[in-house]
């Protein structure tokens, strides 16, 4: 871990230890190794969620880090609109936006889910 | 994130024009960094569903700023009243201004100004969309049936909720299409915007119903999906059975959705046997919950109707079952959940449900609308409405809906619509009163239209006098305003 990135982490929404993110759902969250942002669509409590191997953060205003890389092998790419879910973490996120880096909890891959969809009443 | 994951496709507009997801988020990122820049809190819009409508409701989202569409419909006098409650900056379609009146704390800016901001390219676009689930999204003014219009809130958290809830982001397919015919300040018509764009569908516009006009613009944009409220739906098949080849008439047309109001179950059996391949859904929602809360799929639509079981047939006149995240609840006048089956007090809870009022909450303490339709539940969750609370009929201490008896009413073939209220009635408290519009050329005698009623309900729902007119009034976004048809209140009245 750099200490560039350390010092870009806000304080809130942060549990005792550095990886590990207190989840609320709504909670807006971003990458810090590619430009993936998502939001929280189930899931509380301190868990140890990466994108591209490094723990994601809290959305904020401050600039990501302009050459940040995934880590293999969590450099699959998050798509937009589509939901990931770790079951044994009872994580489901949303991405809003894309990025180069998967999705883990710790080490443990955070799988895309399909989604049921409705008919359409609009 | 329709111009991150979509951004080429087109989202607006006529097919080979229009504007795809990118360029419409750039426009409303420039109307969004203008905005910035404008006093006042809202972004009114007095204007029907114009090219300025897209641009004006993301911009304002992305503005922070609550979007408030307003009927060009009202009075002169009402709509001064609602604007005179609002600041900020107007766009105003044609004759608008005019119609406001002078000394208006508002920045007008007329429709081609507005667009104008959006299409220059050398204006700035707004850089992040700040806010919070919290904000307020849209301000909609719903037609009180009694009192004046009430402003209803709907908070970005809400519709957040209800559109990731029902609709696969980008589920769309690259050629689809949605034709909206219902006006700005309808909550359908925001909600479809939002799905449409979230789907990555197409929304093409229909600034002002007519049967004709929508199904050239259905063919013409080769629509395949749309949403009617019920009123339209009738037309509509006139059309289509008057051209000889309704199947032929609109090939690309894969999903119909109607809601808004009661849809005669004859109106939708005449449409499933038109338009076999196309899929019905029914929609119940309202202004207060973000629109679409329960929905009969078109599934359930077809095996309804296919049934010979009665009980399974009736589903036709069913809105469905509740959609996920959403719970319905029937209440008693006391507030407590009656028995399965039996009628009641529809209340809804879910986090796409707000009720909230301008200057007033509208939850109670567990996070219930009320919703002020009566309705039922069956065995199996499906619910049926019955018509507002107000306009049930009391009649010997019992509860009566006018919305089942109107039902029963308007199956007969001589009628072509029907309303029923209550009349001040000495021996009863009140006495079931008819109103009907007869088909064209058509006779039935109150002793005929009687006796229709007492072979499918309860003799109490038996109508004691029949009253034919020539139309029945409804409002503007086809709700039928059953308390204009009751005797005015009066000392008189009292014998």
């Amino acid at each position: 871990m750099t200490g560039g990135r350390d010092d870009r982490r806000p304080s809130s929404g942060r549990g005792v230890h550095d990886d590990v993110i207190e989840l609320r759902p709504g909670q807006r969250l971003r990458s810090t190794a590619c430009s993936t942002e998502l939001v929280v669509v189930k899931g509380s409590g301190p868990l140890d969620l990466r994108c591209g191997g490094a723990p994601v953060t809290v959305l904020d205003d401050a600039e990501p880090v302009a050459d940040a890389v995934p880590s293999p092998p969590f450099d699959d790419g998050t798509l937009v609109g589509k939901r990931y879910a770790h079951d044994g973490a009872d994580l489901e996120v949303l991405c809003t936006k894309a990025g180069a880096g998967s999705l883990s909890v710790g080490d443990e891959r955070v799988e895309q889910r399909s989604s049921k969809p409705l008919p359409s009443s609009d | 994130m329709a111009a991150d994951g979509l951004g080429d496709r087109n989202v607006v507009g006529a097919r080979g024009g229009g504007l795809t997801a990118t360029e419409l988020a750039d426009q409303a990122r420039r109307v969004a960094a203008w905005l910035a820049d404008q006093p006042g809190e809202h972004l009114v819009f007095v204007d029907v569903s114009s090219e300025a409508l897209p641009v004006a409701l993301f911009g304002a989202a992305l503005s922070g700023r609550p979007f408030a569409p307003l009927s060009y419909r009202l009075a002169d006098d009402q709509l001064r009243r609602i604007v005179d409650q609002l600041t900020g900056v107007l766009v105003a379609g044609p004759g608008v201004a005019e119609r406001l009146g002078g000394d208006v704390g508002l920045t007008l800016v007329d429709r081609d100004e507005l667009l104008a901001v959006a299409r220059d390219h050398d204006r700035p676009l707004l850089d992040r969309a700040g806010g919070d689930g919290d904000d307020v999204a849209v301000l909609l003014f719903t037609s009180g049936t009694t009192g004046p219009p009430k402003g209803a809130v709907l908070r970005h958290r809400h519709l957040t909720s209800y559109v990731m809830a029902t609709v696969e982001f980008g589920g769309a397919a690259e050629g689809d299409a949605a034709l909206v015919s219902v006006p700005p300040y309808h909550v359908a018509s925001v909600a479809a915007m939002l799905t449409s764009l979230y789907a990555g569908r197409r929304v093409v516009q229909l600034a002002a119903f007519e049967p004709e006009e929508w199904v050239a613009l259905a063919r013409r944009e080769a629509i395949t999906h749309a949403m009617v409220v019920p009123t339209m739906l009738g037309r509509i098949l006139d059309v289509l059975e008057g051209r000889g080849d309704a199947v032929g008439a609109l090939p690309a047309l894969r999903t119909l959705s109607y809601g808004g109001g009661p849809m005669p179950a004859s109106v939708v059996e005449r449409a499933l046997r038109l338009l076999r391949e196309v899929d019905f859904v029914n929609a119940y929602g309202l202004t207060e919950t973000s629109s679409t809360i329960a929905v009969l799929g078109p599934e359930e639509h077809r095996s309804a109707f296919a049934s010979t079981d009665p009980g399974h047939r009736a589903r036709l006149g069913s809105v469905g079952r509740p959609i996920p995240g959403v719970e319905v609840s029937i209440r008693d006048e006391a507030g407590a959940p009656v028995a399965v089956g039996a009628h009641g007090e529809v209340w809804v809870r879910g986090e796409q449900v707000s009720g909230e009022y301008v200057g007033l909450g509208g939850l109670d303490a567990d996070g219930w609308f009320h919703t002020r339709d009566s309705g039922r539940l069956d065995e199996d969750g499906y619910l049926f409405l019955g018509g507002r609370l107000d306009d049930v009929i009391v009649r010997g201490g019992e509860n009566l809906s006018p919305g089942q008896i109107e039902a029963v009413l308007v199956e007969h073939t001589a009628v072509r619509d029907a309303a029923v209220v209550g009349v001040p009635d000495e021996e009863w408290g009140e006495a079931v009163h008819a109103v009907v519009v007869l088909q064209p050329g058509a006779e039935a005698s109150t002793e005929e239209l009687q006796a229709h009623v007492r072979a499918n309900l309860r003799s109490v729902c038996t109508p004691a006098t029949v009253e034919l007119r020539s139309e029945l009034p409804y409002n503007e976004t086809g709700k039928l305003l059953r308390r204009m048809l009751r005797p005015p209140e009066s000392s008189d009245q009292v014998r």
